[in-house]
């Protein structure tokens, strides 16, 4: 007997799917198929056809296996059929041979190997660009739409469409493989996976442009992968970083602007509002990440975070131990960004006159020269020594190099308040 | 498997004014080089340097002018090539990578297949 489910109900129960096993889903089926494309077509016909099949037989026990088994029987399918239709790309390359039909059909209540490592090792290749990867991990990884990778990014769907077409190309022709690394390579293609996610972070967290100063889609999908990675990777010190950079980050989305939409800086924030969740679960993966010796990059700005996020007060934060934490960042990544931040620390630990000396010791970094945070730093020293005609001066030159709304908003705040 | 196309780059003027002491030894590399992955290479060659080189172009009208000079002018030219034989992209960078350049480095290329059975 089957009993109707409510369409409502179904159509949330795949939407919640569709966000939690779409990367399983296609990676299982890419191994199957061995082609990008097919294999993307086949999961999304996996759940169609779960709208129509669980509001009939209600939602299965284990959705992803259920989607997993129906997309690569579609795909084993058309690969039966396919004899006569001419392909355009070569099959993928992967280690093992590609499982039989029995194999897939014995899989639908047993385990099904998981296959996700392999797809976010593909589409973070170092030989695509960087542009290709993030794109890709969107699409493939994530399950967005090309017209959602678009929009994530400020360009058209025409734009996007050629570039994942022609990393999906490339993938093909050149041969890179659908596997996971070797031991030996799979620090430094996790390290190219862990800055892809990063950078949707970032982007996602302070939008480059626009009138939002944060992208919560962006956002929510790099946790999903930051928190897929490490149930993948679960002794990764650099992905326990990663995820608690980002977790730690976030957890003071809700007090970084104001009702208005203007940006409040962190000493200013209302500390009560912060996620303590987020903070938890990151200031526990700061202790993981924290493990190795010497500390990675991640985990070292995640430890930053973390006294942030534990510290009562602005005032009552340890500058001293940031300023030590940001030492040990620039040994392992001498990024003259980081440099500034810690100079800005170091304002804060011995005074401005100090900070602004730090900040000024920097200038003749090139990379810093075009950069609004440098001018804005300088600005808020100059500001805090009172000395203001100087402190409009840097401020004007910040708003010039600034093109966040919200960020421009603070910083036009600070010049009204210095007249 | 499948074939790449491995072609090394590098800084002409830099290995023209290197002495004899590099010319052995970037021989003796490639021939360490040639020994480890016999089984990989399917063809190679070093080239002369690009001021022997001639380039034909096809102009607007059809017709095509002689000149001169290797197809692009650029500070690091195309010095040789090896054809080797892989099962991915993976190990066909594992393999470039063993190449020597002292003055530059290597571009991967996938032969492309041509299906010539319809």
């Amino acid at each position: 007997m089957t009993t109707l489910h409510a369409s409502a109900e179904v159509a949330a129960a795949v939407a919640d799917a569709h966000r939690r096993e779409w990367a399983f889903v296609l990676a299982a089926t890419v191994r199957v198929a061995r082609d990008l494309d097919l294999a993307e077509e086949c999961a999304q016909d996996a759940f169609a056809q779960a709208l129509t099949s669980w509001a009939a037989d209600g939602v299965p026990h284990r959705p992803g296996a259920w989607l997993t088994t129906v997309a690569r029987r579609r795909a084993l399918d058309a690969l039966r059929h396919e004899t006569v239709v001419r392909r355009t790309l070569p099959l993928l390359v992967s280690d093992d041979v590609e499982p039989a039909v029995d194999e897939v059909v014995a899989e639908r209540d047993g385990a099904i190997p998981d296959d996700r490592l392999r797809l976010v090792c593909t589409c973070c290749h170092p030989a695509l660009s960087r542009e290709a990867q993030v794109a890709l991990t969107l699409r493939l990884v994530c399950g967005l739409t090309t017209a959602e990778v678009a929009r994530a990014f400020l360009v058209s769907e025409a734009t996007m469409a050629a570039r994942i077409t022609r990393a999906k190309k490339k993938i093909a022709s050149a041969r890179i493989p659908y596997r996971v690394p070797s031991a030996d390579e799979l620090p430094t293609r996790i390290g190219a996976v862990l800055e892809v996610v990063h950078l949707l972070f970032t982007t996602g967290h302070t939008a480059p442009a626009g009138e939002e100063l944060v992208r919560r889609d962006l956002v929510e999908r790099s946790i999903d992968l930051g928190r897929m990675l490490w149930v993948l990777l679960p002794n990764d010190p650099d992905v326990a970083g990663l995820l608690a950079l980002v977790l730690l980050t976030d957890s003071r989305r809700a007090t970084r602007v104001d009702a208005v939409g203007r940006l409040v800086v962190l000493e200013e924030q209302d500390r009560t509002r912060w996620d303590s969740g987020e903070i938890a679960e990151g200031v526990a993966l700061v202790g993981a990440a924290l493990r190795r010796r010497p500390a990675g990059r991640f985990a070292l700005q995640a430890a930053i975070a973390a006294v942030h996020a534990q510290a009562p007060s602005w005032r009552d934060t340890d500058w001293r131990e940031i300023v030590a934490l940001y030492d040990g960042l620039l040994h392992v990544w001498r990024s003259p960004v980081v440099a500034l931040n810690r100079a800005v620390a170091v304002g804060f630990a011995d005074g401005p006159a100090a900070g602004l000396a730090a900040v000024d010791a920097l200038a003749d970094e090139p990379q810093l020269a075009g950069y609004g945070y440098a001018a804005a730093a300088r600005a808020d020293f100059l500001r805090r020594l009172g000395r203001l005609d100087e402190a409009r001066v840097a401020y004007d030159e910040a708003l010039l190099l600034t093109e966040n709304a919200a960020e421009r908003a603070f910083l036009e705040q600070r010049l009204i308040e210095l007249r | 498997m499948a074939q790449y196309l491995v072609l090394i780059y590098g800084d002409e003027k830099a290995l023209a004014d290197s002495g004899p002491e590099l010319w052995q030894q970037l021989h003796k590399g490639h021939v360490e080089f040639g020994q480890a992955h016999e089984k990989a290479l399917a063809g190679g060659n070093a080239l002369e340097s690009t001021a022997t080189a001639t380039s034909i172009r096809r102009n607007d009208d059809g017709s095509q002018t002689v000149t001169d000079g290797p197809f692009a002018e650029t500070k690091e030219a195309l010095g040789g090539y090896y054809l080797i034989e892989a099962k991915d992209l993976d190990e066909a960078i594992a393999i470039a990578k063993d190449i020597p350049t002292p003055f530059g480095g290597v571009e991967v290329r996938p032969v492309q297949v041509i299906d010539m059975s319809n």
